[in-house]
């Protein structure tokens, strides 16, 4: 039963990631917007607007190319890297261990920070318990002072 | 003297030099003499004073060297080198002025002006505490000698043309510059930029000092509120001009200048949060200290990085070989704030610690947290083509898909924090808070997010559905924030209206007059929100690209934009091509649309094209309408149009955001001056009503304050 539910969640997830994947225009826009124009213009390749650009029409002429032999994304970046140098990809591909890692760090960063912080939540908690073990305890309060805490609250709360 | 204003300027420029130097060397010997009790043969505190003063002087003639400059702009006078590269006779009188900021050289004099005068403003104001003030202002004379040595020795903005003849004209000003905004960004991002100096100069001067207690956080907040003001100003400003002017219908590239500018105002961001735990709570000393030394370093890296060369950007006007010179100074600044810190910081223990991890305290941990992962993901993006290049010998980009993937999450996170910080207690919150509080936030996350489905948003059915998911959550928890900050609004105006007795509108005026800072920081964080829904929008953008003749026609999601003619013209800056569109909506026309292509400087070796982007603006969305240029073989225009959703908000989110903080800097209504004798004993021991207690703080006037 848990294997049939699998089965059909891996099948939906796969169909689900493959919609739309078989649309020339579609697949065109999105790796068009994966690549740089190289003349120096330092945007999208879809995005540069000058007319006559010396590379973006070959640039997209072959982008055309690639797309109708049906090859796919990441073999249509990488050829594109190949011919032109990576500085032609928009971000960098996750083929050599730098690339990944380039993908991972922010992550990382971020994740390790919350842990750190964590850390530190736990570690000033066992100093706070510490030392209200060590202290004296407070005399009982009185109900004249809850009643006058509870004012105050009330009366300074903005 | 044939060339009398660059002669008074050159000479002005090393007056500035000297006196700062008198100001960084006898101020650092008088305070030197005074901490250490020495006698010296003229007393230290007369020393003190005349260096006060010199810096006072170097004001004036830093002010004389830009008035120099901007007269050799507005008189023509091509005998100037700078003159001659950044302007032409034929160039607007407004713009002359603002060329003085259009090349290296003039936006270092203008960083130098904009730094002497903030070092003015707090000499003039050094009787609140003279010791503390001295030290700022000696520390602020060290940065003004770097910058006036780079315009005495590396980069003089007066040096004449090579030969010494003027030629007739000059080249003019790079026409993306030719822009009202572009009159106003640079200096509203350099006022942000060198303002960070001020806060950095009083945090290590108060270092230096073993300053006690949290006056200079005191001192400085409005000076950091102002500078991020400003620097918010300049990012915006900036942004608007890109999307006005760049023509490729977004107004954010990741551009190193750009994540300059975006590093130290998230470092500015987090020292602003993160200071409100050291006024409250006496708690992050180390931390804030830290926070601001590396605030003002990111504005130094970030103008090594993009000045030196080092990473390419768009903005080339800017680059130069100053490098070494930035990378020696950040050094000095990193090693001066290292050692200083590790000789003087046994005084800066926390008071207080984190009690719950459910706090106040602990959602400006994350805040910081996130804002500082932001910025490090900024930098790290920034650096990787040369990291790429140094470890894998190949140069990589990184532009807006990598920094989407990374950051829009990093952001996301930031927005609910945004919510969920400011309906925490301090110390630690009751579950039972916890359900009060967020109980109608979280049922407005859910409701929007329902009914963004319902409407349309469904990021399943899309080919790419990263940007709609991330959308509908930026959406969805954007609606929770609002709500949040609404039901603070009307819990705190609901308390004074049962105190007053004023209608609901006169209580929420009221409440916010009595804490300008707090609400104006709801207010602000309100202005963040749209901030983010107009960005999410971008989600949505939708573009076409098409060559129009007359009478041809474009459509592009219920839009219609009909060429009706198209034409050249010609003035004496630029020729001109445009195509004359009319727009129409559901049948009916809208509006009509000009998009223009300018070539400045025709017929000459140095001629620049520039887009004039036609733009029709809703809340809805924006149609933005470029002329790309004529084909060559038809003559025909080819116009590109985009469709970019809800662009409108992130310029009302801005002006929100500013507005917001120019509230939390109006002086709150004043506290209590009056003590009311209370009717019940005071307990000894376990009431808290000692100074900074809530009654002692209360922003209450004293007729308000209940009698108990």
């Amino acid at each position: 039963m848990y294997k049939r539910s699998l089965h059909i969640v891996v099948l939906l997830v796969a169909a689900f990631s493959m919609l739309g994947a078989g649309d020339p225009s579609t697949r065109f826009d999105k790796i068009g917007h994966k690549l740089m124009c190289t003349c120096g213009c330092s945007e999208i390749l879809l995005e540069c607007n000058h007319v006559g650009c010396p590379n973006s029409t070959g640039l997209i002429q072959d982008l055309h190319a690639q797309v109708d032999s049906g090859a796919s994304e990441s073999a249509i970046l990488t050829w594109f890297a190949d011919k032109n140098g990576a500085v032609v990809l928009a971000a960098p591909l996750r083929g050599n261990f730098f690339d990944q890692t380039t993908w991972y760090i922010p992550g990382l960063v971020l994740v390790l920070g919350i842990v750190g912080i964590l850390l530190l939540v736990r570690y000033w908690k066992g100093r706070l318990a510490i030392a209200a073990a060590a202290a004296p305890p407070p005399p009982p309060h009185t109900a004249a002072e809850d009643a006058l805490r509870d004012q105050i609250r009330r009366d300074t709360q903005y | 003297m044939s060339h009398p204003m660059p002669s008074f300027g050159s000479f002005a420029l090393l007056l500035a030099f000297v006196l700062s130097t008198y100001c960084l060397v006898i101020g650092t010997l008088s305070l030197w003499a005074i901490a250490r009790k020495r006698q010296l043969a003229i007393p230290a505190d007369l020393l003190r004073e005349t260096a006060r003063r010199a810096g006072l002087a170097s004001f004036v003639a830093v002010f004389g060297a830009a008035f120099a400059l901007i007269w050799a702009f507005t008189t023509d006078d091509f005998s100037v080198d700078y003159v001659l590269h950044h302007s032409s006779k034929a160039l607007y009188w407004g713009y002359k002025i603002s060329t003085l900021w259009s090349g290296q050289e003039g936006s270092l004099l203008l960083w130098s002006l904009l730094l002497s005068g903030y070092a003015f403003v707090l000499r003039l104001r050094h009787k609140n505490d003279v010791t503390l003030y001295a030290y700022a202002s000696t520390i602020l004379a060290g940065i003004q000698v770097f910058f006036l040595s780079l315009l005495v020795f590396k980069v003089p903005p007066f040096a004449l043309v090579p030969g010494g003849i003027a030629p007739a004209d000059g080249f003019g000003l790079n026409p993306l510059l030719q822009y009202p905004e572009m009159a106003i960004h640079p200096p509203m991002l350099y006022l942000g930029y060198v303002g960070f100096s001020v806060p950095f100069a009083f945090a290590l001067g108060a270092l230096m000092m073993r300053y006690p207690g949290e006056k200079w956080i005191a001192i400085t907040r409005r000076w950091t509120m102002v500078t991020w003001l400003f620097l918010t100003c300049g990012i915006m400003l900036g942004m608007h001009w890109a999307y006005a002017v760049l023509g490729w219908g977004g107004y954010w590239g990741w551009d190193p200048v750009e994540n300059a500018s975006l590093m130290p105002w998230l470092g500015g961001t987090a020292f602003l949060h993160s200071v409100m735990m050291q006024e409250k709570r006496g708690m992050m000393k180390r931390w804030n200290v830290w926070l601001i030394f590396v605030t003002f370093m990111l504005t130094i890296l970030g103008t090594l990085l993009t000045r030196s060369g080092l990473v390419s950007s768009v903005h080339a006007f800017a680059e130069s070989d100053i490098g070494s010179w930035f990378t020696t100074f950040l050094v000095i600044v990193v090693c001066i704030c290292l050692f200083t810190f590790f000789f003087h910081n046994e005084h800066l223990k926390s008071e207080n610690q984190l009690e719950s991890i459910v706090s106040r305290e602990s959602s400006f941990l994350f805040n910081n947290l996130v804002l500082l992962a932001a910025c490090f993901t900024v930098l790290y993006g920034t650096l990787l083509p040369v990291l790429s290049e140094f470890f894998t010998g190949s140069k990589i980009t990184v532009v807006g898909p990598y920094y989407n993937k990374v950051m829009v999450p990093i952001g996301l996170f930031l927005l609910f924090l945004t919510g969920v910080g400011p309906l925490l207690a301090w110390r630690a919150t009751s579950l039972r808070t916890i359900r009060r509080n967020f109980i109608i936030p979280c049922t407005a996350v859910l409701a929007t997010a329902l009914g963004l489905m319902a409407s349309g948003v469904r990021p399943w059915k899309d080919d790419d559905p990263t940007g709609s998911i991330y959308a509908l959550v930026c959406f969805s928890l954007g609606a929770g924030v609002i709500t949040a900050i609404t039901s603070e609004f009307l819990r705190g105006a609901g308390v004074v209206r049962t105190q007053t007795g004023k209608n609901l509108f006169g209580s929420a005026f009221l409440l916010t007059r009595r804490n300008t800072r707090r609400y104006g920081g709801y207010i602000i964080h309100f202005g963040i929100v749209l901030l983010f829904i107009g960005l999410a929008g971008a989600a949505f953008n939708q573009s076409k690209e098409l060559e129009m003749g007359d009478g041809d026609s474009l459509a592009l999601n219920g839009y219609k934009i009909v060429c009706q003619s198209f034409s050249q013209d010609s003035n004496p800056q630029y020729d001109t091509d445009f195509a004359l569109l009319d727009v129409f909506h559901k049948g009916q026309k809208i509006t009509r649309l000009t998009p223009e292509r300018r070539v400045y400087f025709p017929d000459t070796d140095h001629a620049q094209v520039s887009t004039m982007v036609a733009i029709h603006s809703t809340l809805a969305a924006d149609l933005y309408v470029v002329f790309e240029g004529r084909n060559a073989d038809s003559g025909r225009p080819i116009i590109k149009v985009f469709l970019n959703p809800l662009v409108n908000w992130i310029w009302i989110g801005v002006l929100i955001v500013i507005l917001g903080t120019a509230l939390a800097l109006v002086p709150p209504l004043l506290p209590a001056s009056k003590r009311v004798e209370a009717t019940l004993p005071l307990p000894s021991s376990n009431f808290a009503a000692g100074p900074g207690s809530a009654y002692a703080s209360s922003a209450l006037p004293a007729s308000e304050v209940p009698r108990v």
